[in-house]
């Protein structure tokens, strides 16, 4: 299978992690990550407001660049994954701004939405499949108690996302134990980490990460796995130290047996 | 139309969100990670909308302590969405000429090694024009 693979500013740097191993992955279970030559940031957060066009554009060309290739539209990071699918779901549904937005790009063929945008975790279980993958672990991550951070951006707003349940989520759980784990329920698990307020008011970020993090710490975790590098970095530098936190890919990576060090910058 | 009806129809039609359909539950307010921060609260935006009352909204830090995290708009039972309320009064503001809410020049002293630049980028989008 082909797809269209949209990295996002902060895989390319603080976030390689996240990026290396998605790719790395992919290409052991058999999926090739085609990223579009000049793709822009997706501007980190979707605005709810209709009449916010310009702001959106590059997110509706990320969304064209894999129409155009007729594959599904792949991302890693919960942030540019929120983005693309709000926004590929207000051209679906929104005319008024559909048509703004295709005026703002008069030069270049009208898009209405036809892409099917997927996150990582839903390529893993609506494409690979969870059974499937587990068949292809050769390193399990057997005995590990690790605790699935969903946060805010995966899920919500369900309505538009529908990737899962949003207050009973169970894909990462699921993740887990294909890969071998035992995921550890912890209440917090949908609740935010402080986001993007961390530059202005780390106090403010540190009560909802020590939050999220002592929630999973006082139900057994070892570890803490998130796909938004904006969790990890609040939840390391914001959180209460309980435990260590690391992408889902890298894990991915470990337990298919192609983990190797990389360097972040 | 009055200059408090002018901004009333501005929020609404920015927003798309119809306060009127509020039943006053408050679990906007009760699952919001920023309560304590604000000054205003997500039930509040969705009655001081609805009454036309938006110029001390406009004058609050509550609109730079949004998240956008979303619970709001997927918790509420009436599918009212205040948080959309808050983006609809923050662009109000920050549209406007030198109300930027940060500059950046700000930023160098705020930043970190560690820090990802997914949130800049967020943090810039949502407090700047």
């Amino acid at each position: 299978m082909k797809a269209t693979y949209f990295p996002g500013c902060t895989l390319r740097t603080k976030a390689k992690d996240l990026d290396v191993w998605a790719r790395k992955c992919a290409e052991v279970l058999g999926i090739t990550l085609e990223e579009p030559a000049d793709w822009q940031c997706c501007g980190g957060v979707f605005s709810t407001a209709s009449d916010e066009i310009a702001s959106k554009l590059a997110a509706v060309r990320a969304l064209k660049a894999a129409r155009d290739a007729s594959q599904p539209l792949v991302t890693v990071c919960s942030a540019c994954h929120n983005v693309l699918k709000q926004t590929n779901h207000a051209m679906q549904t929104d005319a008024v701004f559909a048509s703004r937005v295709n005026n703002y790009m008069a030069d270049e063929a009208p898009y209405a939405g036809e892409t099917q945008v997927l996150h990582y975790l839903e390529l893993l279980r609506d494409t690979v499949g969870f059974d499937e993958l587990a068949k292809k672990v050769v390193k399990p991550l057997t005995g590990k108690k690790i605790a699935p951070y969903y946060g805010c951006l995966l899920l919500r707003p369900s309505k538009v996302m529908q990737m899962d349940d949003p207050e009973n989520p169970q894909i990462m759980e699921d993740f887990l134990r294909a890969i071998g784990a035992e995921p550890v329920f912890f209440g917090r698990r949908n609740e935010c980490c402080g986001g993007y307020l961390s530059l202005e008011d780390a106090t403010a970020a540190k009560k909802n990460s020590t939050l999220v993090m002592d929630s999973a710490a006082g139900n057994g975790a070892e570890l803490m796995v998130t796909a938004c590098p904006l969790c990890r970095y609040n939840l390391i530098k914001n959180g209460s130290g309980a435990m260590p936190v690391v992408y889902f890919t890298e894990l991915l990576a470990e337990a298919l047996g192609v983990k190797e060090d990389i360097a972040n910058d | 139309m009055t200059e408090k009806e002018r901004l009333q129809e501005q929020i609404l039609r920015t927003s798309g969100v119809n306060p009127r359909k509020c039943m006053k539950c408050g679990k906007c307010s009760g699952t919001c990670p920023s309560y304590d921060e604000m000054e205003y609260h997500p039930h509040q935006f969705v009655s001081m909308v609805e009454s036309g009352n938006i110029a001390p909204l406009m004058e609050s830090e509550s609109l730079y302590r949004c998240l956008s995290c979303f619970a709001c708009i997927d918790r509420c039972p009436r599918n009212v969405q205040p948080a959309k309320l808050v983006e609809a009064v923050r662009l109000m503001v920050i549209r406007q000429k030198g109300k930027n809410h940060l500059k950046p020049d700000q930023i160098p002293a705020l930043l970190d090694d560690e820090m990802p630049q997914q949130l800049l980028m967020s943090v810039l989008r949502k407090h700047s024009k």
